[in-house]
């Protein structure tokens, strides 16, 4: 196919994982509006929003419930219409305690009046940016502004669109190409123009030739700019998506420890979001839903489905038929680097893009593995991508040599998994991983 | 509906893994054993059988005593000791007797490997500790094979490799030498079989190419060399004496052997240098087992030197350096 790239380079290490793609073919259906939504002001990484509405204030879908005056956030809107009933203190998936805006559903989804965003240059494009209340829809939940601002000496020449998806099970990436290619074209040229960049390169791994052909079409509709968007396939092994291995791919570069990827002339946008900003730049209405995959061994019916941001996960599974067989592990997220939960009763945050659940007999991997000790194979340094040698870190932690920690690379480590996923003596490897690191940055805080 | 009643499993990512686990490595190496265990009863009778069962007995039963003695955790389970117990064997002469057979057992897992710390402790590989300390304590013994295809049990000393460390031909046709009839220990002898096990574990994903690929073409160019160019001499070479059993099966012991692709390259060449030097200069007609246990011991070292730099790390230019 003309203009498909190869990967210009080729990465070590990942691991074969099978896909479990069951939710491919399924269009994305929209959720029924929940009796209630429950809006947490800690959405992204970076800091919290202050509520910006009281309790028994009546809001639309789209109204601004809670901002921030820090530079590393986004604001956050009501994803319901009806009325704010209660301001508290909830519970995370993660753990971690939040200030949430609980808002009753009065049923109609009355949306706020939008007006798109005037944008005329970079300025007022992060600003429209900010304003869309955008963070990474691909997981990391970064605010898309902050990483779209870009330093002023930068020279960016790249703009990577992540489609690739790596992650077993999730497929709103790939249901994102199939039924919004417009406004994926819509946002690459958006943030091509007003970041000044000559060339795009939308990623997407070979085992999704359907959305291959709609971003080619894409592409090629784009030919009045010149040959400017590419497509490049990767070879579907994970974690072929992760920031650093992708920009390798497709530029050859590696982002150096402790850098950005600005620091090599990218900028990677996951394809959910860059289609978001297009969407946005067109009617102004800012984000106050997303798509996840719903699906795993333990739930009953599988599928794609649209949630207002703040729905709880158990009403989400209730409409996915709810559980099949008895859960083991219910995880927000890939399998790969997910987060299991305790529980169900927790709220969607904007980047969430699965909820997945287990049963003990999941096909095709064991969920859970018997811990024992490490025979020296090398497998976790054979799967990681990044060269480290897991095994070896998690010694060093072990006995808090903070010099051969750095050394060794421990800050290096994205946490992608394939170490522990690959270790025969079942090792919490990345586990180990994030102690190493605490401890580093402990040293370093001293 | 969605209502759990049962306590959830919360841990760290990731949530999948692989199926492979320690025990189903060693029951792969287990596995790729067995064709050379059924070729050597047919070339050395049913002695091949016995004194694998025994040693394989010994060694778990060692296994499990020095882990009881220790107060630590049982690790028969694992089946490393089965593994042991199958190299050590494969690697005396049919015609050992049993108790020795133990002796080398009791080197192997309780010295070597128990008193190191067991499974992925062990600095040297437990079953060439076994196989030298055979060596050095019953030399006149594991010096003497019997003839293959014997009816009844007759030693000789002439193997392949004395006659080679003489400077002559083997009488043994190149496809004999292939399919293992010729003398020596009991499980070195039937390349087909070894092959056989490596291309399965190469399959199972057990080991990488790495070292048995270097180490074997290894010796091949430095015996062409010795022989000044002598093809036919290089690879009796290759297939003489425990060359491909010890490059294939014990030199790739993970716990004894680099983690890096780089490092187990330069432990490899290393093998294989110290092997043809052993074999060309030496007093003892085989080098395979002492130049592994060199190898074995230089491995944190060669780490040191082969290890890669994490992703990214700039490459040192002359400009930097100055």
């Amino acid at each position: 196919m003309r203009g498909v790239l190869k990967p210009v380079k080729k990465g070590r290490g990942g691991i074969d994982i099978a896909h479990f793609k069951n939710t491919a073919e399924m269009p994305v259906v929209r959720i029924p509006t929940p009796p209630f939504v429950t809006i947490a002001m800690s959405q992204n990484i970076g800091a919290p929003c202050t509520p910006t509405v009281a309790v028994g204030d009546k809001v639309l879908v789209g109204d601004k419930i809670g901002d921030s005056d820090k530079y590393v956030s986004a604001p956050i809107y009501a994803s319901v219409s009806g009325t704010v009933k209660e301001i508290k203190d909830v519970r995370l998936a993660s753990g971690a305690v939040s200030k949430a805006v609980v808002i009753e559903s009065d049923g109609e989804d009355t949306e706020a009046d939008f007006t798109p965003p005037k944008v005329t240059d970079t300025e007022s494009f992060i600003k429209a940016v900010r304003e869309s209340g955008l963070v990474g829809l691909g997981g990391a939940g970064f605010p898309a502004h902050v990483k779209l601002n870009l330093p002023q000496n930068a020279k960016i020449d790249t703009l990577i669109i992540n489609a690739a998806e790596c992650e077993p099970f999730i497929t709103v990436d790939y249901r994102e190409c199939l039924e919004h290619g417009d406004d994926i074209l819509a946002g690459v040229d958006a943030v091509a123009k007003y970041l000044n960049i000559e060339s795009v390169i939308i990623a997407v791994e070979n085992n999704k030739p359907k959305a291959i052909n709609v971003l080619k079409d894409i592409a090629d509709r784009d030919n009045d700019s010149g040959d400017k968007v590419k497509i490049m396939t990767l070879k579907s092994r994970y974690p072929q998506g992760a920031e650093k291995m992708i920009i390798q791919s497709a530029t050859g570069r590696r982002i150096p420890p402790g850098k950005l990827p600005s620091d090599v002339g990218c900028v990677v946008m996951n394809v959910a979001s860059i289609a978001f900003v297009g969407r946005y730049l067109k009617t102004g209405k800012p984000l106050v839903s997303r798509s996840m995959t719903v699906d795993g061994s333990a739930i009953k019916e599988p599928k794609n489905v649209r949630v207002p941001v703040g729905t709880m996960m158990d009403y989400i599974i209730d409409f996915c038929g709810g559980f099949e067989g008895t859960p083991e592990k219910i995880v927000c997220g890939g399998p790969m680097m997910g987060m299991a939960l305790s529980g169900t009763n927790y709220p969607t945050l904007k980047g969430n893009n699965a909820l997945l659940a287990f049963t003990k007999t999941e096909k095709g991997a064991l969920a859970v593995k018997k811990e024992t000790d490490c025979i020296r194979c090398g497998k976790c340094h054979e799967a990681c991508p990044l060269g480290l040698v897991p095994t070896n870190i998690a010694r060093f932690a072990k006995a808090k040599d903070v010099d051969k920690l750095l050394h060794s690379g421990t800050m290096v480590c994205m946490e992608c998994g394939s170490c522990a996923y690959s270790c025969p003596a079942g090792k919490p490897l990345v586990q180990h991983m994030r102690l190493a690191k605490s401890i580093v940055r402990e040293a370093g805080a001293k | 509906m969605s209502e759990i009643k049962q306590k959830l499993t919360v841990s760290a990512s990731p949530h999948f893994r692989s199926r492979q686990t320690s025990r189903s490595i060693m029951l792969d190496v287990i596995i790729a054993l067995i064709p050379s265990l059924i070729a050597s009863c047919f070339i050395f009778g049913v002695r091949s059988f016995i004194i694998t069962l025994v040693s394989v007995t010994a060694c778990v039963v060692f296994e499990y005593l020095s882990r009881k003695v220790m107060k630590r955790h049982n690790t028969i389970g694992d089946l490393s000791a089965i593994v042991t117990g199958m190299l050590l064997a494969f690697n005396v002469p049919a015609s050992m007797p049993i108790w020795m057979v133990i002796i080398g057992d009791f080197f192997a897992i309780v010295i070597a490997k128990q008193f190191f710390g067991g499974i992925g402790q062990n600095f040297v590989n437990p079953a060439l500790v076994g196989r030298i300390a055979l060596m050095l304590s019953f030399p006149s013994v594991i010096g003497k094979f019997p003839e293959p295809l014997a009816r009844s049990v007759t030693i000789t000393s002439a193997t392949p490799l004395a006659s080679l460390k003489t400077g002559e031909i083997p009488d043994v046709n190149l496809l004999g030498m292939f399919l293992g009839v010729r003398g020596g220990c009991l499980g070195e002898v039937c390349i087909a079989a070894l092959l056989l096990g490596f291309i399965y574990l190469l399959y199972r994903r057990v080991i990488s190419w790495h070292i048995p690929v270097t180490y074997i073409g290894a010796v091949a160019v430095i015996m062409l060399i010795a022989g000044k160019g002598d093809i036919q001499f290089a690879v009796y070479e290759i297939m003489a004496g425990g060359l491909v059993l010890g490059a294939v099966y014990m030199a790739t012991d993970y716990t004894t052997s680099p983690i890096s692709q780089r490092g187990k390259i330069i432990y490899a060449l290393g093998c294989a240098v110290i092997t043809s030097l052993i074999r060309i200069f030496g007093n003892l007609p085989e080098g395979v087992s002492f130049s592994i246990i060199i190898m074995n011991i230089l491995v944190p070292h060669i780490e040191h030197i082969s290890t890669p730099k994490p992703f990214g790390t700039p490459k040192k230019t002359k400009e930097a350096k100055s």
